[in-house]
């Protein structure tokens, strides 16, 4: 059957007016009476323990119900981990497992009362004495021998081939942490009635979530209820439950009234993950001509004591450009810092951010244009598996954005464009990020109101997966978008996908297309045996469903009968289908990447050490693209969020107690308004033949993949000066 | 936060004890009580004061009640049409939801974003007198490089008070005592050994108004603020000048910096250099070597020194086009 013209169409989001009319109900916005306020206190050192905590005055105050700390929180369990589906923890210390503090901002306590401010008065009136160790803050303070990568791989013989290399380039590249901070903070409703509890949460996960709950509270798996209708943004901070969500969980359980948890900004920057810091060394071996002979990566990160998160840097390096020698390693060091956690892009985000600044560095050298060494280096297949790839178009992402960004014009030497006051910089870095597509569960309902349901326990994190589910069952039956209700966030539903990854959309489309399909064959069904109806008594293989009317196929949809007219004559509500659908059948014969090409411009304006970017232009090859409207949204914030990595984002820790000292939004910056230029995003829109029947790849983490390195190149270009530690600082172009 | 008690005052005439606090706008107050920074036993919110109006003064200048949002003061007709650098200055401050509710006084009693200030789990002499200075030897590249002592380096991080220092506005304060006139210029102190007492305001005192003196005709002004980011972010540095040119000569000129000073930095070594002196950028930046010459570098703040230059340079060449 044709892809009608719905998919890919401007659709506004079907949940755009409760969102921007205040209907939508975020995690703490659920109405729940009788609901008590959890505040947290969180550990002042680094590193040691708690030697005593005194809650007389405290718990003295007033509307104070209870206090939780390690001494009386009652049993809190581990998850049995990976063995195990849907078991993943962030971290995997329980809160208040013991008296041990791991980082600066580590929960120690948690006030419950009767009103938020009590709450958070009596917080502050918690004493807590430490004995404290000197913290761990610094890679460079770890003094013992990393030893044997991690993580590694290798083809050919990197380093004999860059010993031989006749132009090399050998730097250090950095990446500083960053903390996703999306704009709704992670939160807790905890409701339990008897042995079963509710959560009202924000999670990008909610089928993991409940079996998270209920192993970490010694609780079946059904009597856990996750409900996460509307999720104010994760990026990656909410894949995995936090220890907010259980301490709200073990206070209501505890106190015997439900308890709200909100993480306070403040605390958003030590205990619900960050993109940890990478030390990219990274050395290139080319020929006189750009080609390259020899690519070594190799990547430290820190982490917490209570994670082994890798920031997965070296991932894309074998995949990205042809070279017949590549080497690449990782290190993990441990740190008295909270645990990091995978931050939209992770890995190829700070990875190319290396990988294509020490192209660009190679073109420098070799005066060659950053854009032709790329070409130059472009990989026809995938060369770390021998695969072809299953859909790539990378190369007209690059020709279609230089001519939209004027690449043409772009006169090579530094400082050699002027406009006014400023000087002009033009850089171009590569996106790239695996497609990937994997099992999910959906359900489809047609019923006589003239209505369709399509449901799954999956989430919508502001990316369109509501938009996406209702645009399938739209394209299946022909019903316009305004007659589907999409359901999601709530674990009870049939099992869907995370939303993590960039996997959702390529997951959830074959489950609720296999769902329609199967519904609307049992529609056809219901036509050839209900009596009264044209059909009643035709072969059920020659109906067809176009518009919301059973008709024959090869006739006009008009002669034929609503389905809900069926409905109504059988005196059935409702027909119903469930489908499950599994990863793509051909995944393991080719290499499944999305593709894209950033074009970023800057503006130098050297007498005031003014850097502003402006304009972007992004073109991607992301597969079909089936909600325009959502896609585009999301590479125009991918794109501000990468404007934001190479010019602002930066946590940084007091080195003496292990604080993020600008943990508020006046102190880590990001991108404002002002800051975004105009915007240029163009989808290819291909269909990708091996994913499914849609072709539709994930979008979540491309459009951010590769904006930093293309601005540092804008920089060098406008200025002189390469920035190779993250981000653009103005004293680092003041030297210029 | 702790708890507090709230009173309305219904005129100016009211004595504070030390722990209470005057509400006005209370997007410094209310921030810090949240961090328990300040931890008054009682707010008195004089919003109700008849201090909100923004009035020609029988000289042609212009007197601002203390509580005029900063909102309408930048937006005010003869603000915008004759004090500009006030406007400029106001506007790229904060972001509108703050301006709608930041007044004139409260802008001028504005405390600084210093981090170790802002969070109690820190010695900080300006909230303990005599704890200590994390500052110092810490992440410090927010911090003053003018006016700073070894007990303090957090700088002032008005943009309000900077173009009114060049505008050598005076602010009227009442207290036990009666009324006063402070010139703007004498109002802010610098750390010191006393890092804690940032004004010459006594505790009882409280602002009514802030006078504009006139402007001579054909005065121009500009605010130019420097920063990372292009909005809602406190300056790196950032220069007010008003200057009245006679031929291609600077007649009269006053200068005044934010961002790199522990209070809102008004700069006579620079405006000497320039007075009576061609609008000419040599001058320009002899005048910006004159006002940063006794800077002294932190370890992160180093570039403020030339930044600041660079905003009276680049300022001044505006004005003066």
């Amino acid at each position: 059957m044709a892809i009608s013209p719905i998919i890919g169409s401007a659709v506004t989001r079907v949940d755009g007016k409760l969102k921007v009319t205040g209907g939508a109900q975020y995690a703490v916005d659920h109405p729940i009476e009788g609901v008590a306020y959890g505040a947290p206190v969180a550990s002042t050192i680094g590193s040691g323990r708690i030697a005593n905590i005194d809650l007389s005055v405290a718990e003295a105050m007033p509307g104070v119900l209870g206090i939780l700390y390690h001494g009386n929180c009652g049993p809190v369990y581990r998850t049995a981990g990976p063995f195990e589906r849907n078991s993943i923890v962030s971290e995997g210390r329980p809160p208040f497992e013991d008296n041990k503090v791991y980082y600066y901002g580590q929960y120690v306590a948690l006030v419950v009362a009767d009103t938020f401010e009590r709450a958070l008065d009596a917080a502050a009136h918690v004493k807590v004495d430490y004995e404290t160790a000197k913290p761990v803050t610094r890679m460079s303070e770890v003094t013992t021998p990393l030893g044997p990568a991690h993580r590694s791989y290798s083809r050919g013989d990197a380093e004999t081939a860059f010993k031989n290399a006749p132009v090399k380039t050998d730097e250090v590249y950095t990446t500083p942490t960053e903390t996703h901070n999306p704009m709704e903070m992670h939160a807790t409703i905890a409701v339990w009635k008897g042995n079963h509890v509710t959560l009202y949460e924000t999670t990008q996960g909610v089928v993991n979530m409940q079996g998270v709950v209920s192993q970490m509270l010694g609780v079946p798996l059904d009597n856990v209820h996750i409900v996460s209708p509307f999720v104010g943004s994760g990026f990656g901070g909410k894949l995995f439950p936090w220890p907010n969500t259980i301490l709200a969980a073990m206070a209501a359980r505890k106190l015997g009234r439900p308890v709200k948890v909100t993480v306070p900004r403040s605390l958003m920057f030590t205990t619900v993950g960050h993109r940890p810091i990478t030390e990219q060394h990274i050395r290139l071996g080319a020929t006189q001509d750009g080609k390259l002979q020899a690519v070594i990566h190799e990547v430290k990160n820190p982490t917490s004591l209570l994670s082994d998160y890798m920031e997965n840097a070296t991932g894309s390096t074998p995949v990205m450009y042809s070279c017949p020698n590549v080497k690449t390693a990782q290190w993990v060091v441990r740190l008295n810092i909270g645990s990091p956690m995978a931050m939209r892009g992770p890995g190829a985000c700070p990875g190319m951010y290396g990988l294509d600044s020490a192209l660009d560095d190679l073109a420098i050298k070799l005066n060659m244009d950053p854009l032709e060494i790329r070409l130059k280096n472009y990989a026809e297949r995938d060369e770390s598996s021998g695969k072809p790839f299953s859909s790539k178009h990378l190369r007209e992402c690059y020709t279609k954005g230089a001519e939209r960004i004027g690449w043409s014009k772009r006169t090579p030497g530094v400082g050699s464009m002027r406009d006014g006051n400023e000087i002009v910089g033009l850089g171009v870095g590569t996106a790239i990020w695996g497609a990937y597509r994997g099992g999910a569960h959906a359900r489809v309902r047609l019923s006589a109101d003239g209505r369709a349901r399509v449901s799954s326990a999956t989430q919508d994190i502001g990316t369109g997966t509501y938009t996406v589910m209702a645009l399938i069952v739209a394209d299946k039956t022909g019903l316009p978008v305004e007659r589907i209700d999409s359901v999601l966030g709530d674990s009870s539903l049939p099992p869907g996908p995370m939303s993590g990854g960039s996997t959702a959309t390529a997951t959830i489309v074959p489950a609720v297309a296999a769902a329609s399909v199967k519904v609307i064959g049992q529609m056809l069904d219901l036509a050839s045996r209900t009596n009264g109806s044209p059909y009643k008594g035709v072969d059920a293989q020659t109906l067809a469903m176009t518009n919301g009317r059973v008709h024959k196929q090869g006739e006009a949809p008009e002669s034929g009968i609503p389905f809900e007219k069926l409905l109504e004559m059988q005196q059935i509500a409702a027909l119903e289908a469930e489908a499950q659908t599994g990863g793509a059948p051909d995944a393991d014969n080719y290499s499944m990447h999305c593709f894209g090409a950033h074009f970023v411009e800057v503006g130098w304006d050297p007498g005031i050490a003014r850097l502003r970017v402006r304009k972007t232009v992004t073109v991607m090859d992301a597969g079909r693209i089936i909600s325009e409207k959502s896609a585009r949204n999301q590479i125009l914030g991918a794109v501000v969020m990468g404007i934001g990595m190479g010019m602002f984002e930066d946590t940084y820790y007091d080195p003496r107690n292990a604080k993020p000292l600008n943990n508020n939004f006046a102190d880590y910056i990001v991108a404002t308004n002002a800051d975004i230029p105009e915007q240029e995003v163009i989808f290819l829109d291909y269909p990708d033949p091996v994913i499914g029947e849609y072709g539709a790849r994930g979008i979540g983490e491309i459009g951010l993949v590769g904006v930093a390195p293309a601005l540092t190149m804008a920089v060098y270009h406008a200025t002189g000066v390469r920035v190779r530690n993250l981000p653009v600082r103005i004293e680092q172009l003041m030297k210029a | 936060m702790q708890a507090f008690r709230y009173t309305q005052a219904k005129t100016v005439d009211v004595a504070l004890d030390p722990g209470q606090r005057f509400l006005a706008g209370g997007t410094t107050l209310v921030d810090l009580m949240k961090l328990n920074v300040e931890t008054p036993h009682s707010v008195v919110d004089i919003n109700l004061l008849p201090l909100d109006r923004v009035e020609p003064t029988p000289d042609g200048g212009l007197k601002v009640g203390a509580l005029v949002r900063n909102s309408d003061l930048a937006n005010h007709a003869d603000v915008k049409a004759r004090y500009t650098v006030l406007s400029e200055a106001l506007l790229s401050g904060a972001s509108p939801q703050l301006r709608n509710m930041a007044t004139t006084g409260g802008n001028l009693l504005q405390r600084t974003r210093c981090y170790y200030y802002r969070d109690i789990n820190y010695a900080c002499n300006k909230r303990e007198p005599g704890s200590g200075c994390p500052a110092q030897d810490g992440f410090n590249r927010i911090h003053a490089v003018l006016g700073g002592s070894d007990q303090c380096v957090a700088t002032h991080p008005s943009d309000m008070a900077v173009a009114m220092m060049a505008l050598e506005a005076v602010v009227h304060a009442k207290g036990a005592k009666g009324e006063r006139q402070i010139a703007l210029e004498n109002f802010y102190l610098t750390p010191g050994t006393t890092p804690d007492k940032e004004n010459v305001l006594e505790p009882d005192e409280l602002i009514t108004y802030v006078t504009l003196p006139r402007l001579a005709a054909g005065t121009r002004s500009h605010y130019l603020k420097l920063r990372d980011r292009a909005q809602y972010e406190f300056a790196l540095a950032s220069a007010a000048v008003v200057v009245q040119v006679e031929g291609s000569r600077i007649r009269r000129v006053r200068i005044a910096l934010g961002g790199v000073g522990t209070k809102p930095w008004r700069s006579k070594e620079a405006e000497a250099v320039l007075e009576g002196k061609p609008a000419h950028t040599k001058n320009f930046e002899a005048a910006a070597a004159a006002a940063m010459r006794g800077a002294k570098p932190l370890k992160y703040n180093g570039f403020k020194i030339e930044l600041a230059k660079q905003a009276i340079v680049r300022t001044l060449s505006m004005v003066t086009a």
